[in-house]
């Protein structure tokens, strides 16, 4: 049988030059045409149905969508229900938190990868096996590892250390460290791989050049190797965020929002709502102050990076 | 050859589904622990006696991990043949939408509406004078379990009321044990509190709250007392470090937990480990205090099928569910008390025979769920499962957040 090839048709002929402008419409016709679906699928999929969550999150519909207006008032209580409020606060946390650490981690990680050592692919292999589990598995992981019976703490006291406490997941004013330390412990080698990457990226002759100039390796990798890695630091930037966000399975599989309702998200309280409660009105009004959260981060960021050069 | 066999393959799946009988009606519960998984097989081999086929559809977790399934398959145009719900309003919208199935043909054919005891079940079946739902059994969530070990080990009797077990609460907790076993899943604490309203407070109490709905009862001094309890009950559970309520269960059993409140279908658990009721563990309706039984339980809705010869089986599996000799079997295996007022339940144990005199006096009560819509009674789960885990929320605080809640119930 022969293989499939690859096709000719989906790919870019060799753009001319600008100076050309021929009707920009029919540039690439082909590949327009095959993305066509796609396109539909955005428009109607995720543009449209959000656009229907924000409309019908000003309703008071309950197990199923009902078109009668209320106003703000799902809005009010979800501002005043506390566990949305916890849930916000440990969103804050967890998200400031990983962003900085899963970077750090994953760009020191990267560099000391990056001096040529032995067994590299076998440590990249390690580090970056977390990754492929789901973090449904890696929640259970973590929930017996932190569980104070059997976990750590369980294996320190039998050692002799009789008072030893480690139980974030059971104590309401830590849980949502011991989800991070799961959340880092998973995501962290996804990092470190972009992040080699992007070191490998960087062409020899600049390291040849600083050395020259008797630069410091770290103030090399500070202020020459981190600004030309800018395109995939935004890549991981964007990658960690929206696993910020959507941070909903870990905290089903490690705590399931307890204890109590001390590690709580906000899109488990969407979910809770919508299905649980039965009250939709309420989980559109939750995830519609998630959508605008995240658009009050982007789009300013957006502006700044794409809004002011225009590159044909 | 590879490909032989994966033709092969290919043509035994596309066989499957013809061989199978049209009459397959899938029922999805979430009845998984070992008792519950015990009753339902004598329902399953019920339906099956009857000429059709039972699939099971059973859905780990409780409750509330089952039941967005159930419903967003019944909304999402995949429904079932029959599903589990509890009792009550958690079906409510589905059938006000019509997608339910009436059952009024049958429940006359029946009688339902004389055998079936008491009548507070079918009306909540009921919407519009037709009749949606088959009851299965009644469930009541008053019963505080003790372990009789743990008690002969500090030397204590046996408590006969809430009272005394919370005055052995200090010495259990000094032998190392348990006091009062909690799981984590917050639909336990939202119980355990509700159980101390109607015990501690009496029925009228609970239905001022529940039924009326009334906010100046719920922020009053009457209900203080029953945050007090709930705060001497939070001090009790601290340290219970399980999630699921059976495991909670567990611990009792084993000896680890003084005690635990949980309904009566924790007594399936003790059942399926071979305990005796009085010898090995003790059981105390009404907290020995009010001995008020509440009657949510299970009953099973059934979709509206367009398959006819599915919609005949569901007609089967209803009439099946209510027959007397079935509601026997599966509810000796649950711990729960059959719907049916003429059913001899000789076999059952000293608990349940405890629980059915008390339904039969007529000292009931409807449960939460039928009073309260599905969205208010979350709201009552969040702020008990965050009041019984942080130590720092006060009574006074709680109360305050319980008032709104029941002042913006439905």
């Amino acid at each position: 049988m022969p293989n499939p090839m690859p096709s000719q048709t989906g790919r870019t002929a060799p753009a001319p030059r600008s100076s050309g402008r021929p009707n920009q419409l029919f540039r690439n016709l082909n590949s327009k045409i095959a993305l066509i679906p796609m396109m539909l699928v955005a428009a109607v999929v995720f543009f449209g149905g959000t656009v229907w969550t924000v409309i019908y999150s000003f309703t008071n519909s309950r197990l199923l969508p009902r078109a009668s207006f209320v106003g703000f008032d799902q809005y009010e209580r979800l501002w005043s229900a506390s566990r949305w409020i916890i849930s916000i606060q440990n969103l804050l946390v967890y998200g400031i938190l990983s962003l900085i650490f899963s970077l750090v981690v994953g760009f020191v990680l990267a560099a000391l990868m990056d001096q040529k050592i032995r067994f590299e692919s076998a440590f990249r292999t390690i580090f970056l096996y977390p990754f492929a589990l789901s973090f449904i598995v890696t929640g259970l992981v973590w929930q017996w590892i932190l569980n104070p019976e059997f976990g750590v703490q369980g294996i320190v006291r039998s050692l002799g250390w009789t008072s030893f406490t480690f139980d974030p997941l059971y104590n309401p004013d830590i849980v949502i460290y011991g989800i991070l330390i799961a959340g880092l412990w998973q995501g962290t080698g996804l990092v470190m791989c972009l992040m080699l990457a992007g070191l490998r990226g960087i062409d020899e002759d600049i390291w040849k050049a600083a050395r020259v100039d008797g630069i410091p390796m770290w103030r090399t990798y500070l202020f020459v190797v981190i600004p030309m890695m800018r395109p995939v630091f935004i890549t991981t930037l964007v990658l960690i965020g929206s696993g910020i966000v959507k941070l909903y399975d870990l905290v089903v599989a490690q705590t399931s929002g307890g204890p109590g309702n001390a590690s709580e998200v906000p899109a488990k309280y969407v979910y809770d709502y919508m299905f649980q409660a039965q009250n939709l009105g309420q989980g559109f009004a939750a995830s519609t102050m998630m959508l605008l959260t995240v658009a009050i981060i982007i789009i300013p960021w957006a502006y700044l990076e794409f809004g002011g050069k225009k590159r044909g | 050859m590879r490909i032989r066999a994966f033709a092969a393959v290919l043509a035994a799946t596309a066989a499957l589904p013809f061989a199978a009988q049209a009459t397959d009606l899938e029922v999805t519960h979430w009845w998984t622990s070992g008792g519950e998984a015990a009753a339902v097989k004598e329902l399953a081999t019920a339906f099956d006696a009857t000429g059709n086929k039972w699939i099971d559809g059973a859905i780990a977790g409780s409750g509330s991990t089952a039941r967005p399934i159930m419903i967003s398959r019944i909304t999402g145009g995949d429904p079932m043949g029959a599903t589990q719900f509890n009792h009550g309003r958690q079906a409510e919208e589905l059938v006000q939408s019509g997608l339910m199935r009436d059952l009024s043909d049958v429940a006359e054919k029946g009688k339902w509406k004389d055998v079936i005891k008491p009548s507070s079940l079918l009306d909540s079946c009921t919407f519009e004078g037709k009749i949606y739902c088959a009851p299965v059994n009644i469930h009541s969530w008053q019963w505080l379990w003790l372990s009789n070990s743990a008690f002969e080990k500090i030397g204590v009797p046996v408590p006969k009321d809430w009272n005394e077990f919370v005055a052995a609460g200090p010495k259990l907790r000094e032998a190392g044990l348990q006091p009062l076993a909690l799981g984590g899943q917050a639909f336990q604490a939202a119980g355990l509190f509700d159980v101390l309203l109607i015990s501690i407070g009496g029925r009228e109490l609970y239905e001022k709250v529940y039924q009326d709905k009334d906010e100046e009862t719920a922020a009053g001094p009457d209900m203080a007392k029953i945050f007090a309890a709930a705060d001497e009950a939070r001090k009790l559970a601290k340290g219970s470090n399980v999630q699921d309520w059976n495991q909670a269960t567990n611990l009792v059993l084993s000896g680890k937990a003084g005690g635990q409140i949980m309904g009566d279908w924790a007594q399936g658990e003790f059942q399926q480990a071979g305990q005796v009721a009085g010898k090995d563990y003790t059981c105390l309706p009404g907290l020995g205090l009010n001995q008020v039984l509440t009657t949510g339980g299970d009953a099973i809705y059934f979709p509206l099928l367009e398959d006819e010869e599915k919609s005949k089986a569901q007609e089967v599996l209803a009439e099946t569910i209510v027959d007397p000799k079935v509601q026997i079997a599966f509810n000796l295996k649950k711990g729960s008390v059959p719907v049916r007022g003429d059913v001899d339940l000789g076999a059952a144990n000293d608990c349940m025979k405890k629980g059915i005199e008390i339904i039969a006096r007529g000292d009931v009560a409807i449960s939460t769920d039928q009073l309260v819509s599905a969205d208010s009674q979350k709201q009552k789960e969040d702020l008990m499962s965050e009041f019984f885990a942080k130590e720092s929320m006060t009574p006074q605080q709680a109360q305050e957040r319980f008032a709104e809640i029941i002042g913006s119930a439905d």
